[in-house]
């Protein structure tokens, strides 16, 4: 790939053929499972190729142009000794976490691959476990992000080789929550396929945050695909944080699966990024199973949002609520395509979607789809979309009391915003969003050097605005 | 303290206000009355600065100030203070973020020291006190599912807290029961000093049983048409506006 524009379907053909130049490489001593899995997910991609405006769901999102570009794909682990800890330190106050660090895809604590702790809980490098764990990996790995789904999925399938596997045994509440951090440090443009897989047991409880991070401010790739196994009972809090640098385009694809009596509830908050789309798919299993997925967005510059929802009620009693917000400045531009499918047998369904869009500028763009599929009779559904200006009247309102335009629009970009914070249960988490949150609108928030909760340092900035509640 | 000469006002192209005249010395209250569509809520908006009219002629000065070059919220810093006839509602923000702000932006403006948040709160919890607002609006959402009354009150402990040198109350009577009427009258009264001046327009007289103007002031079609003491008022109330025209 030559930095000349490329069409995607040459684009696809450099990237399969890559494949099967490293083909022995990329399988290493992977289980033969795997490498068959390898196999079929080129061949589907062959068929596929990428993702584009040819299919609806990637419309209004055009990843080719991010992928035409030289980039150095790193293959195989870099052996060079890093210590993850001094490159990358992650605090935020009285919020303690397990950390686990991937750089530039890769499994990053090289001391401890793959650990299985006291209380029964498996955590560490994906690649690891396909070696120890194969019965395992291979009874959930590929299940619920086929690679038939489209061809990103297809082509990180065939290309990943590392990631973050944690597994959860049954009835085990997890109290410290795991934060997963990929980062991406390098001096050349880089392709990534992260890959990850989370199996939950019966009633077992997890809290995860995940943040998406740029240390250099070098063009990146990253195609990530996480498996969620959600047995019966289990409930997983899922927190994203994306702030990343304007080069980087990024595909999230999260798959979660959820049985009977399980409960998820996603946060993805995208804070600064070039190009984010973040896909999330649940099947909703088992009877009385719920699925909260909520996304804030504040995006300005040419900055690319794109969030996709396909939320699949597959059996009956089951609940959804999905709720995006998001704020766009200058020429940015945010997707919000929410699929609702409720199959023939879900009755009793309860889903719920909304999207609400503020609209800074005449140039800034929204586009938003609901999309809803019905084929059982008895269903409570609603969705909702609106794309507004700060309405007028406030503004007047506020700055009548003496407040700034600046503040007044402040005021009201973050009530707007705090709908979506107020909603995170983990209240330093919460405290450090809205910080940031804060900073984010009042266009202060930088793409930290360190983890994007990293913002101790920067606490001395004042503000105008006490945002305390008093 | 404000001195409207010849005020010419439009508003998309049709003249509201046609050469309105008023003087307003420190510790007055004058009341402007007249029917629906003579230009009061316009005269009201113009001196808070609304957008969306257009001066044609004439001038307002405010303390030897020229009113009209000055924006929204300086006014408000320089102590003019409107009660809306329609308080808007803002979700999600609360109304201690809402006077915190403006709290500290006009004492900043002032080059007064930011208050502390715990004299923030006596000051909050001293001025709830003067117009009988209840502890649970403070807390709540800008007018956010108020009642009418409780949204006009809000008006007052908003001005209350403001401590303005010039009230402008926009109909600040409609829609209120008597007690409600009290209790904004009484929040009028106990703010009144010899400095400060309010402009109470109002529709009706039955207010100003409760805010006892110096100077009434009748509106229509955008002028001026009679000015009085209070008497003026009872003489309206009794009589309407048509004997006038």
């Amino acid at each position: 790939m030559s930095n000349s524009h490329h069409s995607p379907h040459t684009l696809s053909a450099a990237l399969a053929e890559r494949f099967t130049d490293n083909r022995k490489v990329i399988n290493d001593k992977d289980p033969v499972f795997v490498e068959k899995l390898r196999a079929r997910a080129i061949e589907l991609f062959r068929q596929q190729g990428l993702p584009g405006s040819h299919l609806e769901r990637w419309r209004n999102t055009d990843i080719t142009q991010s992928l035409d570009a030289s980039y150095y794909h790193e293959l195989k682990r870099n052996t060079e000794k890093i210590n993850i800890d001094e490159i990358f330190q992650c605090k935020v106050d009285n919020f303690e976490t397990f950390l686990v660090s991937q750089l530039n895809g890769w499994f990053a604590h090289q001391d401890h691959l793959l650990r299985e702790l006291d209380n029964g809980v498996i955590v560490g490098s994906l690649r690891e476990a396909f070696r120890q764990y194969p019965g395992l990996i291979k009874k959930h790995y590929g299940t619920y992000a086929p690679p038939e789904d489209h061809g990103l999925t297809a082509l990180n399938t065939a290309f990943a080789q590392d990631g973050v596997f944690i597994y959860v045994p049954d009835s085990l509440e997890v109290k410290i929550p795991i934060q997963m951090v990929s980062l991406v440090r390098t001096s050349n443009p880089v392709l990534l396929f992260p890959r990850n897989l989370v199996v939950m047991e019966k009633n077992s409880s997890l809290t995860m945050v995940h943040c998406d991070d740029s240390i250099e401010k070098e063009t990146s790739f990253s195609g990530s695909v996480s498996e969620f196994f959600l047995d019966e009972g289990a409930r997983l809090d899922y927190y994203k944080l994306q702030n990343k640098d304007d080069h980087s385009a990024v595909v999230n694809s999260s798959y979660f699966h959820q049985e009977a009596g399980s409960a998820l509830s996603t946060h993805t908050i995208s804070l600064n990024g070039g190009i984010l789309r973040n896909e999330t798919r649940v099947t909703l299993n088992g009877e009385n199973a719920r699925a909260d997925v909520l996304g804030l967005y504040l995006m300005d510059r040419s900055q690319h949002v794109d969030n996709y929802v396909f939320m699949d009620h597959a059996s009956p009693n089951c609940y959804s609520n999905e709720q995006f917000k998001g704020i766009l400045d200058d020429r940015a531009k945010a997707v919000f395509n929410g699929h609702i499918l409720v199959r023939k047998d879900a009755q009793s369904t309860e889903a719920f979607q909304s999207n609400k869009n503020i609209q800074l500028t005449d140039e800034a763009r929204v586009v938003t789809q609901p999309f809803l599929e019905i084929y059982a009779d008895d269903v409570k559904c609603s969705h909702g979309a609106t794309v507004g200006q700060l309405d007028p009247l406030a503004m007047f309102y506020l700055r009548s009391r003496g407040i700034c335009h600046r503040n007044a629009r402040m005021l009201m970009m973050y009530a707007f915003a705090a709908e979506m914070v107020n909603q995170i249960s983990i209240h330093a988490l919460k405290e450090q969003i809205d910080h940031m949150v804060v900073k984010r609108l009042k266009g202060e928030l930088s793409i930290c050097d360190q983890c994007v909760l990293h913002c101790k340092d920067e606490r001395q900035v004042s503000f105008e605005i006490d945002m305390n509640k008093v | 303290m404000l001195q409207i000469k010849d005020l010419v006002v439009s508003v998309e192209g049709k003249t509201i206000l046609q050469g309105v005249n008023l003087e307003v010395s420190p510790g007055e209250v004058h009341a402007v009355m007249g029917p629906n569509g003579s230009g009061k809520s316009t005269l009201a908006n113009i001196i808070a600065g609304k957008e969306g009219y257009e001066v044609v002629s004439g001038s307002i000065h405010y303390q030897g100030k020229n009113l009209l070059d000055m924006d929204v919220e300086d006014r408000a810093r320089e102590g003019i203070f409107m009660g809306f006839q329609y308080p808007v509602e803002i979700p999600g923000v609360s109304m201690n973020n809402f006077m915190r702000t403006a709290i500290d932006e006009i004492r900043k403006y002032r080059g007064e020291k930011p208050l502390s948040a715990k004299e923030f709160l006596a000051l909050m919890n001293k001025k709830k006190k003067l117009v009988g607002l209840k502890e649970s609006l403070a807390g709540r959402a800008v007018n956010e599912g108020f009642s009418g009354g409780e949204k006009k009150k809000n008006e007052i402990f908003q001005m209350a807290l403001l401590e303005p040198v010039l009230a402008i109350l926009d109909e600040t009577d409609s829609g209120l029961d008597i007690d409600a009427l009290k209790i904004v009258a009484n929040g009028v009264n106990a703010l009144k000093t010899k400095n400060t001046s309010t402009i109470v327009i109002t529709h009706y007289q039955r207010l100003l049983d409760y805010i006892v103007p110096d100077r009434v002031h009748v509106l229509s079609d955008g002028q001026i048409i009679k000015s009085g003491n209070k008497e003026l008022a009872l003489e309206l109330e009794e009589k309407g506006y048509g004997w006038l025209e």
